[in-house]
């Protein structure tokens, strides 16, 4: 099983590798002259090659890579203009809030998208069915920013049931001591219920904005995917054993299902973490995504491409994730690996 | 494509012409039939390109002036989708901005229909080190989230509508790559493959007469599939203020500019681009769906 984990892990190293080539390209890539974007609308020619030669930018494309890489491992991921902060420490900061919204958003989506497509696949031409069809085909229509407004709209404006939607908790309430950075567990670690509750308030049209989007990928792959394992000829065997229809859809059908579901779960977090940008700003969320957001405005470029650099390791990590669970899920994928 | 007719050729002749129209409508109105939704969604296709085509003169108002009706009215008689904070009229704007969308969307898609398509199917046929480079390289997109991607892309590129069409395209790449890759893989195997190498055609000679038209039904899907997601991402992009920049009619920046007069209940500002917006994505979704069934029968989940 450890090997399993290992050779995994190994198999991550080639896409680990291209997103550092990717992200050190959209470096190089900046508009006009990166040196005399630097040193600043007044800097002399001198000022500018002097700013040249402290980003390196005066040597071969091979060296400056080495020293980008040799950067990065060393945790700097340069300076945040507008800050002034190190862009990795401000990114740490706002991580916690991104992730606490992605996963909340995660969580709610399959909560409902997994029944939803077991149902659907049980009883085809059923009311149920046309339900999933229609989730399906207009939950991916749906722009993010748009849904997240329009939920603001009538939650808050409206019927005057949500809080205002601006960041994690409303002024009154101080946030909880930092154990995970994550609101929901560190006010429980504090006991303090009261926070717990004012930033699941906050929390919950953020979250259900990022649900709407990735159910309907979710629950059209469980419906395919139980609909197929269901017409399997185990299944049938499993049914003419006598066994109870219950035992039959969990234990037999379900768990099989499941791995197409898996695999659909890393274009899934793809979507989510994409769509987590745009609720972030609609909701004033203060995430990496309205980090990156605020240092595009200003043109501030490091924060940025820290951003991205973060989101896609993030990623990938998620994705070997994936893998891991794959291989637990189903044991064939163990002894392939 | 101007490569299809030669591909008939290698096909048994097809009926005479009437028949082959007669029957082709009768599958149509048995799709559409069978799904009325699928004839809704082609409703609506008509008239968002009638729109942007015609739209600048369909618009009843100048999308760019302002103080064409008073700041912040509500929809009424004379604005029908109301104005905004300054004064602009609405529904022209919204009207106006459906060829700007689209355009991109078109754009993008087409961009990497061409190329992914081209490299899929060179990387499918020939395989060795091209098919590892071109596989590496989509890999390597598909290793980040893809709208952060086309963020990064767009802001090292410049902030232009050029590099809004760049970066969608870039990311929508390794779809049309891997359809192809995929589909030329199995049908070069295929016995007219086979036999129009032995009739002493050339190897880029059976590519693109022979293989290239028979992976255009599953390409196409993949576009109609395609389409509704370029749009969201454009629009997306140019909601955190990348790409278009006001005062440009445009679906995403309209609902960015109602975003802040939700919360003081001004909804319509946002309410309308989005909407449409919404709409446009919904009709291209179905299209595809339906698309599918009829080319793709077995893909039907």
């Amino acid at each position: 099983m450890i090997q399993a984990i290992l050779k995994r892990l190994l198999g991550a190293v080639p896409a680990l590798i291209g997103v550092i080539i990717v992200t050190f390209i959209l470096t190089r890539a900046l508009p006009g002259d990166p040196a005399a974007y630097f040193a600043g609308a007044s800097g002399s020619q001198e000022a500018i090659e002097e700013v040249r030669v402290k980003l390196g930018l005066d040597r071969s494309l091979p060296e400056q890579f080495f020293f980008y890489v040799r950067d990065l491992a060393r945790g700097d991921w340069g300076s945040s203009l507008t800050t002034g902060q190190p862009v990795l420490t401000e990114i740490g900061e706002r991580l916690p809030a991104s992730l606490e919204l992605t996963l909340v958003g995660l969580i709610l989506a399959v909560v409902v998208a997994i029944p939803l497509g077991v149902l659907a696949a049980t009883r085809p031409g059923s009311w149920v069915d046309h339900l999933c069809r229609g989730i399906t085909t207009a939950g991916v229509s749906l722009p993010t920013f748009f849904t997240g407004l329009l939920l603001a709209y009538i939650f808050y404006f409206l019927l005057g049931w949500a809080p205002s939607p601006l960041g994690r908790l409303d002024p009154y309430t101080s946030a909880p001591d930092f154990v995970t950075g994550f609101y929901l567990i560190d006010s429980l670690i504090a006991r303090d219920l009261e926070t717990f509750r004012a930033a699941a308030a906050q929390l919950v049209l953020p979250a259900v904005t990022l649900a709407l989007f990735v159910l309907a990928p979710l629950a059209r792959m469980t419906r395919a995917s139980m609909l197929g394992v269901l017409s399997a000829d185990f299944v049938r065997t499993a049914r003419a054993s006598g066994l109870h229809p219950l035992t039959v859809l969990f234990t037999y059908a379900f768990r099989n299902a499941l791995l197409p579901v898996l695999t659909t779960l890393g274009m899934v977090f793809s979507f989510l973490l994409g769509s987590n940008v745009l609720v972030e700003k609609v909701f004033a969320w203060p995430g990496i995504g309205s980090f990156a957001i605020e240092a595009l405005v200003a043109s501030d470029y490091a924060p940025v491409q820290g951003f991205v650099l973060a989101m896609a390791l993030l990623y990938v990590l998620l994705n070997l994730m994936i893998d891991i669970a794959y291989g637990l899920v189903d044991p064939r994928a163990r002894l392939q690996a | 494509m101007a490569s299809s007719t030669p591909a008939l050729v290698s096909r048994p002749e097809p009926p005479p012409g009437p028949g082959l129209l007669l029957r082709q409508w009768r599958v149509l109105r048995y799709v559409v039939g069978e799904n009325p939704l699928s004839a809704m969604a082609a409703g609506l296709f008509v008239g968002f390109v009638l729109l942007a085509l015609f739209g600048p003169w369909l618009a009843p108002f100048d999308p760019l002036a302002s103080h064409v009706g008073e700041p912040l009215s509500p929809p009424s008689a004379a604005h029908w989708f109301g104005t905004d904070a300054l004064g602009r009229d609405i529904l022209s704007r919204v009207i106006v901005a459906t060829r700007l969308d689209l355009g991109i969307a078109v754009a993008a898609v087409a961009l990497s229909f061409v190329i992914g398509g081209l490299m899929g199917a060179f990387a499918g046929y020939f395989g060795g080190w091209f098919d590892r480079a071109s596989t590496r390289i989509s890999d390597t997109i598909m290793a980040f989230p893809l709208f952060v991607l086309a963020m990064g892309i767009v802001a090292a590129m410049g902030n232009t509508v050029a590099n809004i069409v760049l970066a969608t395209a870039i990311i929508n790449l390794p779809f049309y790559l891997r359809v192809a890759r995929a589909e030329v893989r199995v049908l070069r195997e295929a016995g007219f493959v086979e036999a129009a190498r032995l009739a002493g055609n050339g190897e880029m000679r059976v590519l693109f007469h022979h293989l290239i038209p028979n992976i255009m039904p599953p390409m196409m899907v993949q576009i109609s599939l395609n389409m509704g997601w370029a749009i969201l991402n454009a629009a997306g992009l140019s909601f955190i203020g990348l790409g278009v920049r006001p005062p440009e009619a445009e679906w995403g920046i309209m609902v960015a500019e109602g975003a802040q007069y939700i919360v003081s209940g001004e909804w319509w500002i946002a309410l309308f681009p989005g909407l449409v917006l919404m709409l446009a994505v919904f009709c291209f979704n179905l299209l595809g769906d339906s698309l599918r069934d009829l080319i793709d029968p077995r893909r039907r989940t």
